[in-house]
C-alpha cells in the first residue's frame, strides 16, 4: 500500500518511498526542490478507447496539431506548449479523475476536451473547485453557463431553430408535420423540448409532432421507420428532425434507405451526424438528407482548405475528414491562445476575464467572438448529403449567431441571462433580479 | 408535397402542350441551359422547367444528369457540360465530347431536395410512354407523387398502349391520384378513383385520400373516408403481420449472434466473453474485402460477401484456434476463470483493432442483391433483412448438420458428453477441443458479415450483442442448438411486438425480466438437457 | 462480541486492518497537516482518488464475500453499488435547495429544464440524512432479497445465476437510462453541494470521506471474517465446494445463500454511497455490465476467497488503469489491462494474495491455510 502511494505521488520513486515510510513515522516535512516551469501544458482531455472513442480521438489529434503548430510559430510567451493527453476511456467518473489529475498533478493551464454533456457535468466540478479552464467543442443542450467552461460547439438557437426554420421555408419544402426522433438523453430530450416549444409557436398542432426516443447504441431500426413512414403518409410534408446519437446512425440511416425513404419524400435533418459519421456509410441512398452544423467540409474558403491540407498532412491520411467540432477546437485555441498573448500570463482567472470579446477566425468566412455568456457566434448552415459523403451548403444563415446559453422556449430558463463580464453570473435571473445558483 | 405542387401544375401544363406538339413557342435548349450556369436554385428550376418543355430529344438525358450530380457548367464559358463516371466531359445540348481541355471552372450544378423533387416529377412526365416496362413503372409512380395535371393526356395513351399487368395498374393508381387532385373532375371519375386507390390500400393511398384538395364535393369526400376507414383496416391486419415479420428479422440477428456462442459456451462451457469480438472480426474481414475490391475489381462488388463469408470463417476460426490452444486450453474445467481471461483478451482484440483500422466506423456498403425493398401485401420487406434470415437460417441448418453426420460432429459430441470416455475410445479431445472452438469462433466471424450490413462496423460492434447472446442461448437452454433457435426468435419477437406499445427501451427492459422470471420456473432454460450431465 | 472478534481475526487478518487503519489516519493527516511544498505533502487530487479506489475495494470485499465463499458469481454486483450510490446522490441533491442554476427549492435541476412541475413520490424523504442512510442499505438488500428469493428458490445456479445478474444490471441500466424514470437519465445525478452541511469540495471534506471510506472497509472486513469463521460460514464454504451434499445434510442451502447475498448487497451499496460524494457524480453507466464484470476481476486479480486479496485486487487494478491512462500510453492501455487479466488467470490463478499465501504456506499451519484459500480445492465444474 505504501509504495502504491508513492508511486503516484511522484518521482523520484524510490527516494519518495522511503520517505513516506519515515513519514508515517516521524511526520517529518522535507522540501521539494521547485521545477522550473519552461513549458506551457495543455491538457487534452479525449475519450481513446470505449464507446466514444469513435468521436473523440479526432479530437485529440487535432489539438496535438494545433500545438504543433503553436509551437513551430515559435510557441506562446516565449515557451513552448506541451501537450498532455491522457484517456479517460469513455467512463465518466474517469473524467472527472482525469480532469483532477491534470489540473492538480500536471499543472495545465488550459483544458480541451469532452464531448457528451455527462462528461462535462462530470468535470465540472472539478473545474469549477480547482479553477481552472475547459473548452468545449461540441454542439450541446444548453441550459448551462459557468465561468470555467467556454462552449465552443453550438447551443440550440445555433443548430436546431435554423434548421427547422429552414425546413419551414419554400425553399426546405414547407414542411408541416414533425418526427423528432432521438436518442433518450439529455440534449435530444432538451433540443426537442425547445423545438417543441417553438414549432407551436409557429401554429404546429400536436397531433402533426411525434416525438420519439430509443436507447443509445440502438441498432435495430425496422419498427421506428416503419413508424415514421406512416407518421409521413397522412398528406402533410413530413420532415425528421433527428437527434439521433452516435453509433445508432448507421444502422438508422442503413434503415432508411432500405425502406426507401429518400429525402424527397421525408427528409432527415441531423444534427449529430457529420463528415466523419458519414465516413462508415454507404451515401448513395441518403442523398439529399440533410445535417445543420456550423462547419462543414465541403466549404471552400482558402482558410478551410489550407485547414484540411495542413491536417491531411499530420494525420499522413488523406482520406481523412474534418468536420464541426474539429473547427470549434480549432476556434477555441486560437482564442485562447489570443487572451493569453493579452493578459501575458497563463493564469486561468486573468484569462476568463480576458477571454469574452475575444476573436478568432472562422474556418468557412467570418469571425468567431466570444460572448460574455462564454458562447461564441457561429454561423449556421444546412448541408445536403452528397453521394460522396460531403455535404452540400443549400442553405446559410444571413450573419452570425450568437449563442444563447439560455432557451426563451423553456419555461424553467426563460427569465435566465448569462454575464461574466458585467454580472458576473451565469444564470443571472431578470424577474427576480437576483443571481440563481450559489 | 403541395408545397412544389402549385407550379409544377402550371409546369406540367406547359409540358402536356409541348408533348402534344405545340412547341413552337418553347426556348431552344441552349436557352433553357444557360439557367444551369448561374449557380442558383431559382435558376436552376426555371432551367428544369424550359429543358423538359423544350421537347428536346436529349432532355431527359440532361435531367438524368442533373439529377446524377453529373450535370457540370463553367460560367466563364457558360456552358454546360454532361461528366460520365470516368470523368469525360460532352457537350450537354450536342452530346458531342469536349475536345481540348476542360474549362478551369467546372463545377456541378448543385440541386437540392426540392429540385430532385420537381426533376422526378418531370421525367416521370417525360417517360410514361418509355420502351422499358421499369422506366414506365417508376414513371408512373413519380407522376403518382406529384399528381401533376398536365400529364393526364399521356397518361391516358400510356394506359390504352400498357400491356404489362404491373405497370397498367401503376398508371391506374397515377391517374387515379391525378384526377383526384384536379379541382374540375367529374364526380364519377373521381369516386373510380377512389375506388382504384382504396385497393392500392398502402400508406400512400392513405396520405393521398386524406388529404383531397379543397372544393372536393361531399359525395367524393364520404367515399375518401370509407375508403382510408378500408385502408385503415387492412393496415391494422398487416401490422401484426409487419411485426411478427420485424421480430423473425431480429430474431434472425440474434440468432447469428448466438449461435457461435451456443457452440463455444453452450457445448463447451466456455464462457467466451470475447465471442463479440469475433463477430467484429468478421465484420473487419468484410470491410477488408470489399476494400480490396474497390480498389481492385468494382465489377465484383456484389460478390463481395460470398468471398467474406469463407474468409471471415477461415479468419475468426484461427484466430478462435489460437485462442483455444494458447489460453483457455489451460482453462478447463475452472468456466469462471475463461470469463475472466477472455474479457482481458475481448480488450486486447477491441484495442488492436482500433490500432490497426482507427477508432472510427468503416464503411461496409450493401451489394445491389441485399439493397431496397419489396412490397408484400401491406408490409414492407427489406432484401437484406431478408438475406440474413435465410443466411442465419443456413448457417443453423448446417451446423445441425454437421453435428449430427460428420465424423466431426460425432467425435465433437462425445466428448462434450463424457470426456474420459471420449479419449479411452481413441478420440483426440485436445484436438477437438480446439476445432469445436474455432467452429464456434468461425461461425461468430460468419454472423459479423451478416451484422455488417445493418450495423455500424466499429470496434465497438462486438459489445452491443454480447449480453444479448447470452440472454439467447440461456434462455433457449444451454447446451442445445434447437434451445438457441427457438430462443432467439421467441426473444426476437416478443420484442417487436412490445416494442410498439411500450417504447424500444421499456419493451427491452420488459423482455430482461420476463427472462430473469423465466429463468426461475426453469432453471435450465426452454430446452434443458436431462440426466447426469447436467450436475456435472 | 469480543470472541467473535478474536476468533475472526488471525494474524494476517490484524496486519491488514492496522495498515488500512494507519492509511485511513495518515493520508488525511500528510495532506492537510503539511504545507504543499513538503516531500510527503499527499495533494488532494490523491485523496479523492485514494477514496474512490477505497470505494472499489469494499465493492470488492463484497463480491469476494459471496463468490469466494460460496460460489455465487455475481456479474451484477454493480447494481447494487450503483443503487446505493442513487439514494446518496439523491440526498445529496435535495441538499443543492435553491442553489441550483434555476434555483427551484424543490426540485433538481434536470427536472426544472425538462418541465417537472411535482417531485416524483419516491424523491420524499432524501433531504433527510438518516432516511437516506437507510435507503443506501435497503434498496439494494431488498432487491438482492427478493432477486436472490427468486433465484436460490428455484435452484438457478452457476453460469445460469451469472448471466440473469448481468440481466438484471443491464435491464435496471436501460430502464436509469431513460429521463422519464426521473432520475436524471443519462447525466445522472452531479453538480453536488454539500453533505451533512460540509461542503463536498474542501479538503476536509474529501480526508473525511477518505478516512469514513477506510473505516467502511474496515467494519465491512471485520464483518465478513466474523461470518465466514462462524458455523454460518463454514456452512457457506461447504456450499461453494458440494452445494448438493451440503443440501442432503439438511441444511437449508436457498436460505444460507439468500441471507449472504443480501448481506453482500448490502456492503456493495455502502461503498457506492461513499463513491457519489466522492466522485461528484452517479449515473446509470455504473449500471453497465462491464463495470460488474470488471469488479469480478479485481477480486480473482487479488485473490478469491481471501478478502484482503480483494481489497488489494481493487486497488491494484484501478491504480493500473489510473497509470496507463495517462501520457504516452493512454492509447494502448487496453493492452496492458487486458494483459494484466489474462496473465493473472493463467500465471496466478490463485490471485496475488492467494499466491503468496500458497507460498509461506509451508511454514504457517497448513490446516488453517486450507480452510482459508478459497482456491486451492479444485471447484466443481459448471
Amino acid at each position: 500500500m505504501l509504495n502504491f502511494i508513492g508511486t503516484v505521488a511522484g518521482r523520484p520513486r524510490s527516494r519518495r518511498w522511503l520517505a513516506a515510510a519515515a513519514g508515517l513515522a516521524f511526520g517529518l516535512a522535507a522540501s521539494v526542490p521547485a521545477r522550473a516551469e519552461d513549458t506551457i501544458k495543455v491538457g487534452i482531455l479525449h475519450s481513446l478507447s470505449g464507446t466514444m472513442a469513435i468521436s473523440e480521438t479526432t479530437l485529440k489529434d487535432v489539438m496535438l496539431m494545433l500545438i504543433d503548430q503553436q509551437n513551430k510559430k515559435g510557441g506562446l510567451l516565449g515557451k513552448k506548449l506541451e501537450p498532455v493527453v491522457v484517456d479517460p476511456a469513455s467512463n465518466w467518473p474517469l473524467f472527472a479523475e482525469k480532469a483532477r489529475e491534470l489540473i492538480s498533478k500536471d499543472h495545465v493551464a488550459v483544458v480541451f476536451g469532452c464531448w457528451t454533456s455527462v462528461s462535462r457535468k462530470s468535470v465540472l466540478p472539478v473545474f469549477k473547485e480547482l479553477n481552472n479552464i475547459l473548452f468545449y467543442p461540441v454542439q450541446y443542450e444548453g441550459e448551462e453557463s459557468e465561468r470555467n467552461v467556454f462552449y465552443t460547439g453550438a447551443a440550440p438557437n445555433q443548430q436546431a431553430i435554423p434548421a427547422v426554420d429552414y425546413l419551414m421555408s419554400a425553399e426546405g419544402g414547407s414542411v408541416k408535420r414533425w418526427v423528432l426522433e432521438g436518442t433518450d438523453y439529455v440534449y435530444p430530450r432538451t433540443t426537442n423540448k425547445i423545438l417543441e416549444a417553438y414549432l407551436k409557436q409557429k401554429g404546429v398542432k400536436d397531433e402533426d409532432i411525434m416525438i420519439n426516443y430509443t436507447p443509445f447504441g440502438f441498432s435495430d431500426w425496422q419498427t421506428e421507420v416503419s413508424k415514421i413512414k406512416a407518421f409521413g403518409s397522412a398528406g402533410k410534408k413530413t420532415a425528421v428532425v433527428s437527434t439521433i446519437n452516435g453509433d445508432a446512425n448507421v444502422p438508422f440511416y442503413k434503415e432508411l434507405g432500405n425502406q426507401g425513404i429518400k429525402a424527397t419524400d421525408i427528409p432527415v435533418v441531423a444534427f449529430s451526424v457529420g463528415e466523419e459519421e458519414l465516413a462508415g456509410l454507404d451515401t448513395k441512398p441518403l442523398v439529399g438528407h440533410l445535417a445543420a452544423w456550423n462547419y462543414f467540409e465541403s466549404i471552400r474558403t482558402p482558410a478551410n482548405l489550407a485547414f484540411i491540407k495542413e491536417w491531411h498532412a499530420f494525420i499522413k491520411n488523406p482520406k481523412r475528414t474534418t468536420n464541426d467540432p474539429m473547427e470549434a477546437h480549432y476556434i477555441g485555441f486560437n482564442m485562447w491562445v489570443k487572451a493569453v498573448e493579452k493578459v501575458g500570463s497563463t493564469d486561468p482567472d486573468k484569462v476568463i476575464d480576458a477571454l469574452p470579446g475575444t476573436q478568432a477566425p472562422n474556418l468557412t468566412g467570418g469571425v468567431a467572438t466570444l460572448l460574455p455568456n462564454h458562447h461564441i457566434t457561429k454561423p449556421v448552415y444546412i448541408g445536403e448529403i452528397r453521394p460522396d459523403g460531403q455535404f452540400d451548403v443549400v442553405w446559410k444563415t444571413k450573419g452570425l449567431v450568437p449563442g444563447a446559453a439560455w432557451s426563451p422556449y423553456l419555461p424553467g430558463s426563460k427569465d435566465l441571462v448569462a454575464d461574466w463580464v458585467k454580472l458576473k453570473c451565469g444564470n443571472f435571473n431578470k424577474v427576480t433580479q437576483k443571481c440563481g445558483g450559489a | 408535397m403541395c408545397f412544389r405542387r402549385a407550379w409544377l401544375v402550371a409546369l406540367l401544363f406547359a409540358l402536356g402542350f409541348a408533348l402534344s406538339g405545340t412547341s413552337a413557342e418553347a426556348a431552344s435548349l441552349d436557352e433553357a441551359l444557360a439557367h444551369f450556369t448561374a449557380d442558383d436554385f431559382s435558376e436552376t428550376v426555371e432551367g428544369i422547367n424550359e429543358v423538359a418543355a423544350g421537347g428536346s430529344p436529349r432532355a431527359e438525358i440532361i435531367l438524368r444528369a442533373l439529377q446524377n450530380d453529373q450535370l457540370m457548367f463553367s460560367a466563364e464559358r457558360k456552358a454546360v457540360y454532361i461528366m460520365d463516371d470516368a470523368g469525360k466531359l460532352t457537350d450537354a445540348a450536342s452530346g458531342r465530347p469536349v475536345v481540348g481541355a476542360a474549362p478551369a471552372d467546372l463545377d456541378n450544378v448543385r440541386i437540392n431536395n426540392r429540385l430532385r423533387g420537381a426533376i422526378e416529377a418531370v421525367l416521370g412526365g417525360l417517360t410514361l410512354l418509355a420502351s422499358d416496362p421499369g422506366a414506365r413503372f417508376a414513371a408512373a409512380q413519380a407522376v403518382f407523387k406529384s399528381r401533376a395535371a398536365g400529364t393526364l393526356p399521356t397518361l391516358e395513351t400510356a394506359i390504352a398502349k400498357e400491356q404489362d399487368p404491373r405497370v397498367k395498374r401503376a398508371l391506374m393508381e397515377a391517374r387515379a391520384a391525378v384526377i383526384l387532385s384536379v379541382a374540375d373532375a367529374k364526380d364519377e371519375d373521381k369516386l373510380a378513383a377512389v375506388d382504384i386507390i382504396r385497393q392500392r390500400g398502402d400508406q400512400d393511398a392513405l396520405g393521398l385520400l386524406s388529404s383531397l384538395p379543397a372544393g372536393t364535393s361531399p359525395r367524393v369526400m364520404k367515399a375518401a373516408s370509407a375508403a382510408i376507414a378500408a385502408v385503415n383496416n387492412r393496415l391494422i391486419v398487416w401490422s401484426v403481420v409487419q411485426n411478427a415479420w420485424y421480430g423473425i428479422s431480429l430474431g434472425s440477428v440474434l440468432l447469428l449472434a448466438a449461435i457461435g456462442l451456443a457452440i463455444t459456451f453452450g457445448v463447451m462451457g466456455v464462457i467466451n466473453m470475447a465471442h463479440g469480438e469475433m463477430v467484429m472480426l468478421g465484420a473487419y474481414v468484410t470491410f477488408v474485402v470489399q476494400e480490396a475490391i474497390r480498389t481492385k475489381n468494382p465489377e465484383l462488388f456484389d460478390y463481395s460477401l460470398a468471398i467474406a463469408i469463407p474468409l471471415s470463417f477461415l479468419v475468426a476460426g484461427g484466430i478462435g484456434m489460437l485462442i483455444e490452444r494458447c489460453l483457455i486450453r489451460f482453462l478447463y474445467g475452472r468456466p469462471l476463470e475463461t470469463l475472466l481471461a477472455t474479457w482481458g483478451l475481448s480488450l486486447i482484440l477491441q484495442q488492436a483493432v482500433r490500432t490497426l483500422f482507427g477508432p472510427n466506423n468503416r464503411e461496409v456498403g450493401n451489394p445491389s442483391w441485399m439493397s431496397g425493398a419489396f412490397d408484400l401485401g401491406g408490409i414492407t420487406v427489406t432484401y437484406n433483412r431478408l438475406w440474413i434470415i435465410c443466411f442465419a437460417l443456413a448457417v443453423f441448418a448446417a451446423l445441425l448438420a454437421l453435428l449430427r453426420f460428420t465424423r466431426f460432429g460425432l467425435e465433437m459430441r462425445a466428448v462434450t458428453q463424457n470426456r474420459a470416455m471420449a479419449a479411452s475410445m481413441g478420440i483426440r479431445t485436445s484436438r477437438v477441443d480446439a476445432l469445436t472452438f474455432g467452429l464456434g469462433s468461425g461461425i461468430a466471424g460468419m454472423a459479423g458479415v451478416a451484422l455488417s450490413q445493418i450495423d455500424n462496423v466499429s470496434p465497438n460492434l462486438g459489445q452491443g450483442y454480447i449480453v444479448d447472446s447470452f440472454m439467447v442461448v440461456v434462455f433457449g437452454g444451454v447446451g442445445n442448438l434447437w434451445g438457441t433457435l427457438v430462443g432467439s426468435f421467441v426473444l426476437g419477437i416478443a420484442n417487436k411486438f412490445l416494442e410498439p406499445y411500450a417504447g424500444a427501451v421499456l419493451g427491452k427492459i420488459a423482455i430482461l425480466v420476463l427472462i430473469i422470471l423465466f429463468i426461475q420456473k426453469r432453471p435450465r432454460g426452454l430446452f434443458a438437457l436431462k440426466g447426469r450431465a447436467v450436475e456435472a | 462480541m469480543t470472541h467473535i472478534l478474536i476468533r475472526s481475526l488471525d494474524r494476517g487478518a490484524t496486519i491488514f486492518l492496522i495498515v488500512v487503519a494507519a492509511i485511513a489516519i495518515a493520508v488525511p493527516v500528510l495532506n492537510l497537516a503539511l504545507p504543499d511544498s513538503a516531500a510527503l505533502h499527499v495533494p488532494t487530487y490523491l485523496v479523492s482518488l485514494f477514496g474512490k479506489y477505497a470505494c472499489y475495494a469494499l465493492l470488492a470485499l463484497s463480491i469476494d464475500l459471496v463468490w469466494g465463499f460460496c460460489g455465487i458469481l455475481s456479474l451484477g454486483h454493480g447494481a447494487f453499488f450503483a443503487l446505493g450510490g442513487y439514494a446518496m446522490g439523491m440526498y445529496l441533491m435535495r441538499q443543492i435547495g435553491t442553489r441550483g442554476v434555476y434555483a427551484d427549492p424543490l426540485l433538481p435541476d434536470f427536472m426544472v429544464f425538462l418541465n417537472w412541475k411535482h417531485l416524483p413520490v419516491y424523491w420524499y424523504g432524501f433531504q433527510h440524512f438518516p432516511y437516506a442512510a437507510l435507503m443506501v442499505v435497503l434498496v439494494p438488500g431488498v432487491l438482492a432479497f427478493v432477486f436472490g428469493w427468486f433465484a436460490f428458490r428455484s435452484r438457478v445456479s452457476g453460469v445460469y445465476l451469472s448471466i440473469i445478474t448481468q440481466a438484471l444490471t443491464f435491464a435496471l441500466m436501460l430502464g436509469f437510462f431513460r429521463n422519464n424514470f426521473g432520475f436524471g437519465g443519462n447525466n445522472g445525478l452531479t453538480d453536488f453541494k454539500d453533505i451533512l452541511g460540509f461542503n463536498v469540495e474542501a479538503k476536509t471534506t474529501r480526508a473525511a470521506l477518505f478516512s469514513v471510506s477506510c473505516v467502511a472497509i474496515m467494519l465491512g472486513f471485520l464483518l465478513c471474517r466474523a461470518v465466514i469463521t462462524s458455523k454460518f460460514g463454514k456452512v457457506l464454504i461447504a456450499i461453494r465446494d458440494a452445494e448438493a451434499r451440503t443440501r442432503f445434510l439438511g441444511y437449508r442451502v436457498e436460505s444460507y445463500k439468500l441471507l449472504v447475498f443480501t448481506l453482500s448487497a448490502c456492503m456493495a451499496g455502502i461503498a457506492g454511497a461513499l463513491y457519489v460524494p466522492q466522485v461528484g457524480i452517479i449515473n446509470p453507466s455504473e449500471f453497465a455490465p462491464a463495470n460488474s464484470i470488471e469488479a469480478v476481476i479485481w477480486v480473482a486479480v487479488g485473490g478469491r476467497g481471501t478478502l484482503t486479496g480483494a481489497v488489494l485486487g481493487a486497488v491494484l487494478v484501478n491504480y493500473a488503469k489510473t497509470f496507463f491512462t495517462t501520457g504516452a500510453l493512454a492509447p494502448y492501455w487496453l493492452f496492458m489491462l487486458g494483459g494484466l487479466f489474462i496473465a493473472v488467470t493463467l500465471l496466478l490463478p490463485r490471485g496475488v494474495v492467494g499466491t503468496l499465501r500458497h507460498w509461506t504456506a509451508p511454514w504457517r499451519d497448513r490446516a488453517s491455510a486450507a480452510a482459508e484459500d478459497g482456491v486451492t480445492e479444485p471447484l466443481p465444474a459448471e
